[in-house]
This record gives structure tokens, C-alpha cells and sequence, in this order.
């Protein structure tokens, strides 16, 4: 088969389940509605939050609300896309208990890809609305230097962000064929990195930052680009420029994300004992 | 040309360390140097007791596993190192795990696997009809998974691994819990389909019937070894695997000896209900009846097919000496 059309069949197939799965969740339209305007007010309750912190102290780590909601924005707005596309990741637990795992093996389709394309949570999409919202504002309150370097910098951030969260997803999964109720220990930084990404890594104690800014590097998601953007210096002793980083920082999240879920496949099947 | 191939294929699945020695870990070594050739058009009947080795040895074909030792070749490919090839190259039924979309009605099922598969909108539609047609599922095609009953959830499964028209079919307990009638509706099936396409069945059962009916060769493993190889023929020879017609008599009669091809095994509330053995490769359950018909009025009866964990107790202990 030539390569062209090849690739059209393999995308033939995850377009077969994921528009069955969107067809699923589209026919309960109530049900849909509830969990898309679910979905928005947890997203929502998240910035208030943030909103209601710096309301009372003003600033934190040199960050106004104004410019800390570009954080927010750009860094919920890179996870809930993540979310979406690999946050399936989080249900293998569940398939391996249930030996859908096992069916997988017996399809055309790397694993991986059938994994992330198992399903698909449209509801998810609320959440990237709260944080593409906030985004925007930050970047109308925020007095920004508009130039070709500028949105370079901002998609480039985005991009990478959604690999980083993406690989979060990713590494998650590999572990959790080892430990298989140790999704607590792995939400740890999946969801707590992404609590992170939303602060001032400026404030952070030095350990958090080699655990967020180094080995689960959310840091570059949004919080660096954003300082590099305005400006700002970074976190004690770094450079401004950081922010540019971000997308040497997606590819460590995917290294490591692809060595955890190699390691974690083999496991499973036995090879690594 | 040989579909399955193993050599010296060895499964040892290794626990946790010892907690006061650290270097003893437990040791299970559920496929033990199994040396196997399936020639393709076979129909293989894999048997033996739980636990010993039989979906193991499955999972090493496919590619889910890796062989602690040994080499395995199916359909000529490597199952770990082709294991996308090899997908869609047979076609696998895990009885107690479903290929299917448990909210989606069937006929959507199908059409994504059909997606996952790379067939044609025209092969498509062919072999949907005809495996619809085949198996019955006409009725039940639009209805959601988790609304079929379990025969008809397992016509649809079947039919979900044959619809890329594998070679090799693999079905670990396709008949376990399903009525006499569904069951003798998918043995109905999977004979013809043997029949019109060649299709190479590897089945694992507790059913001596799906044995009996679709398996010309039968393999007993026991603790990961071999333990028979041959026919279904050889293997009742080996243990004596009989079936047994069951009697409820009109008056009580006295104890049906010197029947031709029948032997008593024993009567019970005073003759009126028998119980005869009989060797199916030799005669017939209605060539028995008609002679118990001769002598008495049957009221009732009933066929209880030998029990295969008897079949395979006895093998173990005829090899085990």
C-alpha cells in the first residue's frame, strides 16, 4: 500500500471510534449540556480561587492578577487540551483490570494511539473555554509589546505546554502498569503539576522547583514564557530569556514520558520480570 | 505450510522477592519448553485444567506475552516484534473480554472494526451481510452490546474476529455459559466457515462437545507440558471418554444388559430410570435408544456428554506414570 494512503487508513480508524464516542455523548444532550457547564464551573471555581489570593495580598512572587492570569490562562488552556487529547491515559488501570488492554494488542494500531484515541470526554472542552477566556483577557489587561517575537513565543509556549501536559498524561500511564492502584501517587504530578503551572514558580521552595521546573517541567508550560513575555525576571538566578526553552523542556517530558510507558509495556508483558 | 510454531516455549512468571530472602523470588512456571505445530486448515482443540497453561500459551501466540524462553512463530510472522502484522492476520475471541463497544449498537461495532482493519466500503458491506446472514444476527443488530443476551453477545464477537477474514482463529472458551441451542448454533458456524474459507480454529474449552464436534486434533496440556497429542479417536481410546443416554422408563424394568454397542451402568428408583454408557466413535445415541425401545417404553430422556475435566484427569494420570 503506498505511504499516503496508508496513513489515511490508519486515521481512518481512530476517526471511526472517536466519532462513535462523540455520537454517544451528543445523543444524551441534557446529560451533555450538564457535564460541558460542569466541566466550565470547575474551571471557573479554579480562577476564582486565584482571583480571591490576589485580591487579598496583591501580588505574589512579582506577579499581578492581571499578569498571573495570562499564567492561568495559558497553562489551563495547555492541560485541558491535553486533557482531551490524552487524558484517556488515566483509564488504563481500568482496561488492564478489565483485559480491554489485551484487545488492543490484537489491532493494527499501536497501542499507544489506540489508548489515547479510546475515548473521548467532549465535556472537556468547557475547560479549555475557561482557560482560552482567561488567556485573553490577560492578554488585552497586560501591556504587551506586540511583535512577531511575541506571538512566536506565546503559540510556541501553548505548543509546548500541550506536549508537556500531554507526556504527564503519558509517563502516568507507564507507571501505572507497575502500580496498579497508585493512581494517587501519580496524580500527584499529573494534576498537582498542573496546579503548579498556574503559580509563580518564582515563590516556590528550591525542591518543588527540580520536581515542576525540572523533572515534570510545567514550570515551562506557562509560568517562564509568561515571565520572558513581560519581561520579568525569573526565578532567583535565571535568566529572562527561559521562556524560550519551553519546547527543550516538551521534549524531556516526552523522553521521559516515552522511556515510563516503554518500560511500563514491558512489564506488563513480562519481558522486564 | 505451518500456522503455529513453537519451540521450547517457556512461561515462567516470577512473584515478588521473599521478604526474609531477598534473592528467592517464587517461581510458576505455567508453559513449560512446549514444542507445537498447528498446520494451517487445522482445527485444534486445546484442553486442559485452570491453570494449566492454555491462555498463557495463547497470549504468547498473539503477542500479548513474552516467552520466558523459546521462539513462537504465528503465521509466519513474530508475534512480538510483528505484532501489528500479525493482527490482521487472525482473529481472537477472549470469552471472557469483549472486542465490541458495550453502548454502541453491533452494527456500529462492526463498522469500526472494519475502520480498524483498513477494509474497503464495499468489503465492508459484504462480509457484515454475510456473517449477519451466517450467524443470525439480523434481529439484535441494532441493538446496543449491553443489551444482548450472552449467546448473542457471543455470535457478535465471533463475528467481530472474523470480519477481516483472519486466517487463524483463536477462541479461548467461545461456548462457556451459553444454552445447548447457541451453542450448537456457533459449532454450526465455525464448521462451516472452516469449511468455505479454510480458516485455521485454535479453541480452548471445557466443553466436550465443542471438542467433539469441531476439533480434529486435540492437545492436553498439563502444567505447561504436553501431555497428549492426537485425535479425538486416539484420545477416547486413551480414556475411554463415553457418553452416557439416560432413560426414564414407563414401567420399572429390569437392568438393561446386552445392548448392542451400550453397556448399564446403573438403574435407579427400581429400574425405571437407567443410565447406559456409550461410545460415540462406534454408534449413535439413537441406535442405543432404538434398541432400549425394543424392551421398554421410554418416556424421557437426556445425553450427559462425558465431563472433559474426567477426560483430562485421566490423561494426567495416564502420563503422569
Amino acid at each position: 500500500m503506498a505511504e499516503p494512503l496508508r496513513r489515511a487508513q490508519a486515521f481512518r480508524a481512530y476517526r471511526a471510534v472517536l466519532a462513535s464516542r462523540a455520537r454517544s455523548q451528543a445523543s444524551h444532550r441534557a446529560s451533555f449540556r450538564m457535564d460541558l457547564v460542569g466541566a466550565m464551573l470547575v474551571g471557573l471555581i479554579e480562577f476564582t480561587e486565584i482571583w480571591v489570593l490576589y485580591s487579598a495580598t496583591g501580588e505574589i512572587g512579582g506577579f499581578t492578577f492581571a499578569q498571573i492570569m495570562l499564567v492561568f490562562g495559558l497553562s489551563d488552556l495547555a492541560f485541558s487540551l491535553a486533557d482531551l487529547v490524552a487524558g484517556h491515559c488515566d483509564h488504563l488501570p481500568v482496561y488492564v483490570r478489565a483485559g480491554t488492554l489485551d484487545v488492543f494488542f490484537l489491532r493494527p494500531q499501536p497501542l499507544l494511539a489506540q489508548l489515547m484515541t479510546s475515548d473521548l470526554s467532549l465535556r472537556r472542552i468547557g475547560r479549555c473555554l475557561v482557560g482560552a477566556t482567561s488567556l485573553t483577557v490577560g492578554l488585552v489587561l497586560n501591556d504587551i509589546d506586540w511583535s512577531v517575537g511575541t506571538v512566536g513565543l506565546l503559540v510556541l509556549a501553548l505548543a509546548s505546554g500541550f506536549v508537556i501536559f500531554a507526556a504527564q498524561f503519558v509517563t502516568a500511564a507507564g507507571l501505572q502498569f507497575f502500580l496498579i492502584n497508585g493512581s494517587e501517587m501519580t496524580n500527584a504530578f499529573v494534576y498537582g503539576g498542573r496546579y503548579a503551572a498556574t503559580q509563580p514558580a518564582g515563590v516556590w521552595p528550591r525542591a518543588l522547583l527540580v520536581v515542576f521546573g525540572g523533572i515534570f517541567p510545567v514550570a515551562f508550560a506557562a509560568y517562564l514564557p509568561v515571565a520572558t513575555l513581560l519581561g520579568m525576571p525569573g526565578p532567583v538566578g535565571l535568566p529572562t530569556w527561559l521562556g524560550w526553552f519551553a519546547p527543550v523542556a516538551a521534549l524531556w517530558a516526552v523522553a521521559v514520558a516515552g522511556l515510563c510507558w516503554r518500560w511500563g509495556l514491558r512489564h506488563y508483558r513480562g519481558a522486564g520480570g | 505450510m505451518n500456522i503455529i510454531e513453537t519451540d521450547g516455549l517457556t512461561r515462567v512468571f516470577t512473584g515478588r522477592p521473599d521478604r526474609k530472602n531477598r534473592l528467592r523470588r517464587s517461581r510458576h512456571v505455567a508453559v513449560d519448553c512446549l514444542d507445537l505445530t498447528v498446520e494451517a486448515g487445522e482445527a485444534v482443540g486445546y484442553i486442559g485444567a485452570n491453570g494449566a497453561g492454555k491462555s498463557t500459551t495463547i497470549k504468547m501466540l498473539v503477542g500479548i506475552l513474552v516467552p520466558t524462553s523459546g521462539t513462537v512463530t504465528t503465521a509466519g510472522l513474530h508475534p512480538l516484534k510483528q505484532r501489528r502484522a500479525l493482527a490482521r492476520r487472525i482473529g481472537v475471541v477472549f470469552g471472557q473480554r469483549s472486542q465490541l463497544w458495550w453502548d454502541l449498537p453491533v452494527r456500529e461495532s462492526f463498522s469500526i472494526l472494519s475502520a480498524i482493519h483498513s477494509l474497503s466500503a464495499a468489503d465492508e458491506r459484504t462480509r457484515t451481510a454475510e456473517l449477519v446472514d451466517m450467524l443470525e444476527m439480523g434481529e439484535f443488530l441494532s441493538t446496543p452490546v449491553r443489551q444482548l443476551s450472552l449467546g448473542q453477545r457471543m455470535r457478535a464477537e465471533v463475528a467481530a474476529a472474523l470480519l477481516h477474514r483472519p486466517e487463524l482463529l483463536i477462541l479461548d472458551e467461545p461456548t462457556i455459559g451459553l444454552d445447548v441451542l447457541s451453542k450448537q448454533r456457533l459449532r454450526e458456524f465455525l464448521v462451516a466457515q472452516r469449511r468455505e474459507h479454510g480458516t485455521t480454529l485454535l479453541l480452548t474449552t471445557h466443553d466436550m462437545g465443542d471438542v467433539e464436534r469441531l476439533c480434529d486434533r486435540i492437545l492436553v496440556v498439563d502444567h505447561g507440558k504436553l501431555a497428549f497429542d492426537g485425535t479425538l479417536g486416539g484420545l477416547a481410546r486413551t480414556v475411554g471418554a463415553r457418553r452416557e443416554l439416560v432413560v426414564d422408563l414407563a414401567t420399572p424394568t429390569s437392568d438393561l444388559v446386552d445392548l448392542d454397542g451400550a453397556e448399564h451402568v446403573r438403574s435407579e428408583s427400581g429400574g425405571l430410570r437407567q443410565r447406559l454408557a456409550f461410545d460415540p466413535q462406534r454408534t449413535t445415541a439413537a441406535r442405543v435408544l432404538a434398541a432400549v425401545s425394543e424392551r421398554a417404553e421410554v418416556l424421557d430422556l437426556s445425553i450427559t456428554e462425558p465431563d472433559i475435566e474426567d477426560v483430562v484427569r485421566e490423561i494426567y494420570r495416564a502420563t503422569r506414570h
